[in-house]
């Protein structure tokens, strides 16, 4: 049998260079780091700001408040099923950009390198973040790189900023939830956290689980055009649905009841979760969303996020309640009512 | 998914409810065995579901629950030493000693690496031959067959660089300490079903003829454990204790032979101290003496580390099934699974750690 074809690399494949993995002077602003940034990232990256190579992008956004976001990506391992850390750091600030409601026009990327990181590699998740910030509609506009020596970082560390413009009159806040909000979670849970955590040494196991990496931009676009009165958004990544659901019972002072039987979780999802004992709750999500919305729009909105690729399998999760403010209550299938906490620290595997 | 959701199913659940409540006619105290037991029945609320005869108290089989502060220390002890690769379960890595914890040992250099099978630990000393790669084996009898493999097979392959801090605990010697205090109110066990898979029941007939109790081989589902509170209300009911199997897909009378036969091998019954509860005579699992170059607490000289427990929280009282958690003066106030105070809040199978999480609307 021949071996399936390497579609990204022949659309994307690595220049011919010097080395066959990142030195030292790639970082020390020299010839190899001239080679590196012009041959390798660069044509990656193509966008008119960046292309002049000043020591800063200058923006022609339009008016309105600017939302501005930054996160850094220190994924272990950096490929895994699903995706990689570059589409990962684009995906990443694009979300926390947009769950504000805005147009997400531009983002930052800064590299710091690991000597001895094999080139092709470097060259592979730039592919994946030029892949990304197309699907996702943004331009890369600002950059920068460093290496360090082998042993100061695990690879590759990737931050990324980002910045939007909200249109007028729109005000997300976790703050303002008010009693028979319904609240909306737009798929499955918890396929990031355990994509990686099945890869991950010491853990690894066979498993189909892949995770959901995705940009939301336009899922909120229509979110937003369905539900104008959508009270707010957020994306449940670290800490996982839990955390995002109790930090708005805070914010807002209000109670979430939810209903166990109507989140989903993939059947290879609940295996991995079920063997390593951790509930998906508190695994990060990377490509999901959680809205709230005021009841006479749920409907709308519902229609409008299953419809969109990134929100197939939407549902209504829960409501907003008076009683028990600034804590979420689940009732579980067998109509018995238990609290869902915030998580104490990272979820570890059970001995038994 | 499959054997997972028909154990879960809500109709199923509701038919047994109704045929508890049929049967009892008189208060029951039923203690589960297992940590992963009270964990399904705070997460699923089947204590909110069964009728008020039914008391359930919740026992000591919480693996990370009970292992002494003692043993805890001397890992510590061993996971600071240069050298040391120190290999744990997950959920172990978080247990407080005295002072420190295992990630804070981490934190300031010591090489602790979380994995999933005692083999793996096996693996990193055949791959790390100049390091010393000590697994923490604590756990019940579940666990005790892997954690003796794993010294089975350093031995065969001649390795010298591998050892375990061994704790482990039996469930027996636990039941019959809590039948035998004369504060007991236990009248029927859930015992642990996966203990059971290892061991068989026939450990459990004669506990079951002297104290008069039932005691039912349980899983961990909530359909497993309402069927298990279903035969041992009938069991109570009729007057007839004996044990009585209910996680038939798992347990069979005489266990794992083969299991068994590992940790004959490798281990040997011993006095085990529990946290929250004391010294239980023959209640643990040691390495035996003649595979002592596997002992990492006489490899690395830490047997002289005692600990004594601090008398602050009512964990023992807890762990035999003499009070809830809730009855803890300071049960979520100074104790909470982020500052616990004893052992029951510090892992999240233990009983007061599963009440926080999942039953704390009532507090204010």
């Amino acid at each position: 049998m021949t071996e399936r074809p390497d579609f990204a690399n022949m659309s994307c494949p690595l220049p011919l260079m010097d080395h066959d993995s990142i030195q030292l002077a790639h970082g020390a602003g020299g010839l190899l780091s001239a080679d590196l940034i012009d041959k390798l990232i660069l044509p990656r990256f193509a966008s008119p700001e960046l292309d002049k190579l000043e020591d800063q992008a200058v923006l022609d956004l339009p008016p309105g408040r600017v939302a501005f976001s930054t996160d850094t990506f220190v994924v272990s391992p950096i490929f895994f099923p699903g995706g990689d850390i570059g589409d990962l750091a684009v995906n990443g600030t694009v979300n926390d950009v947009a769950m504000s409601g805005a147009t997400v026009h531009a983002l930052s990327v800064g590299f710091v390198l690991e000597e001895g990181l094999p080139l092709a590699d470097f060259h592979r998740i730039l592919c994946s973040m030029e892949a990304a910030a197309k699907k996702a509609g943004v331009r890369i506009v600002t950059g920068d790189t460093k290496v360090v020596g082998r042993g100061s970082c695990d690879g590759i560390f990737i931050n990324t900023s980002g910045v939007g413009v909200i249109p007028d009159g729109l005000n997300l806040s976790a703050a303002s939830l008010v009693p028979g909000d319904r609240v909306i979670l737009s798929g499955t849970l918890a396929d990031h956290g355990m994509a990686v955590m099945t890869v991950r040494e010491g853990l690894s196991f066979q498993s189909s689980v892949q995770s959901d990496t995705a940009p939301l931009n336009d899922l909120i676009r229509m979110i937003l055009a369905a539900g104008p009165g959508t009270r707010t958004l957020r994306d449940p990544t670290r800490g996982g649905a839990a955390t995002t659901l109790n930090e708005f019972a805070k914010a807002s002072g209000v109670g979430i009841k939810l209903d166990e039987s109507a989140f989903k979780v993939r059947p290879d999802v609940a295996g991995a979760c079920e063997i390593l004992g951790i509930d998906p709750l508190y695994v990060a999500n990377e490509g999901k969303l959680i809205a709230v919305v005021p009841a006479d729009q749920a409907e709308a909105v519902l229609a409008a996020m299953r419809a969109h690729e990134h929100g197939r399998e939407a549902t209504i999760i829960g409501t907003v309640v008076a009683d028990h403010p600034g804590l979420v209550a689940m009732k579980t299938g067998f109509g018995a009512e238990r609290i869902v906490d915030m998580p104490v620290g990272e979820q570890l595997p059970r001995i038994c | 998914m499959k054997y997972l959701d028909e154990f879960r199913d809500p109709e199923l659940a509701k038919g047994l409810l109704e045929e508890i409540r049929r049967t009892v006619t008189q208060p029951w105290t039923i203690m589960e065995i297992c940590g992963g037991q009270t964990h399904a029945i705070m997460r699923f609320g089947i204590d909110q579901l069964l009728p008020p005869e039914i008391t359930l108290v919740h026992g000591p089989g919480c693996p990370v629950c009970v292992t002494p502060l003692e043993t805890i220390d001397r890992a510590l002890a061993v996971a600071a030493r240069e050298n040391v690769i120190f290999t744990s379960f997950g959920d172990m890595l978080r247990v407080p000693g005295s002072r420190d914890d295992l990630f804070r040992v981490k934190s300031r250099g010591g090489d602790v690496r979380m994995v999933y099978s005692p083999l793996e630990a096996v693996k990193l000393a055949r791959e790390n031959p100049g390091k010393e790669v000590v697994f923490l084996a604590v756990g019940f009898e579940t666990t005790a067959p892997g954690n003796a493999m794993a010294v089975k097979q350093a031995a065969a392959e001649g390795l010298t660089n591998f050892s375990e801090i061994v704790s482990h605990v039996l469930v027996p010697p636990a039941m019959e300490a809590i039948l035998s205090s004369p504060d007991n109110l236990v009248q029927g066990f859930l015992a642990a079903g996966h203990v059971c898979t290892i061991m068989g029941w026939d450990e459990y007939e004669p506990i079951a003829a002297r104290y008069k109790v039932p005691i039912v081989p349980t899983g961990f589902e909530p359909v497993d454990i309402l069927e298990g509170i279903l035969k041992t209300v009938r069991l109570l009911e009729k007057g007839t204790p004996g044990v009585e199997n209910q996680y038939l897909r798992l347990v069979r009378e005489e266990g794992n032979p083969v299991a068994r036969a590992v940790v004959n091998e490798i281990y040997e019954v011993c006095d085990r101290k529990w946290r929250g509860i004391g010294m239980i005579p023959r209640s643990g699992l040691r390495i035996r003496d003649e595979l002592a170059a596997f002992d990492a607490e006489k490899k690395f000289r830490v047997e002289g580390i005692v600990t004594e427990e601090p008398e602050v929280c009512i964990a023992g009282e807890i762990l035999q099934g003499l009070k809830k958690p809730h009855e803890c003066p300071a049960f979520g106030k100074e104790c909470t699974p982020r500052t616990p105070l004893g052992a029951t809040m510090v892992s999240s199978e233990g009983a007061c750690a599963a009440y926080h999480k999942y039953s704390r609307k009532g507090l204010s």
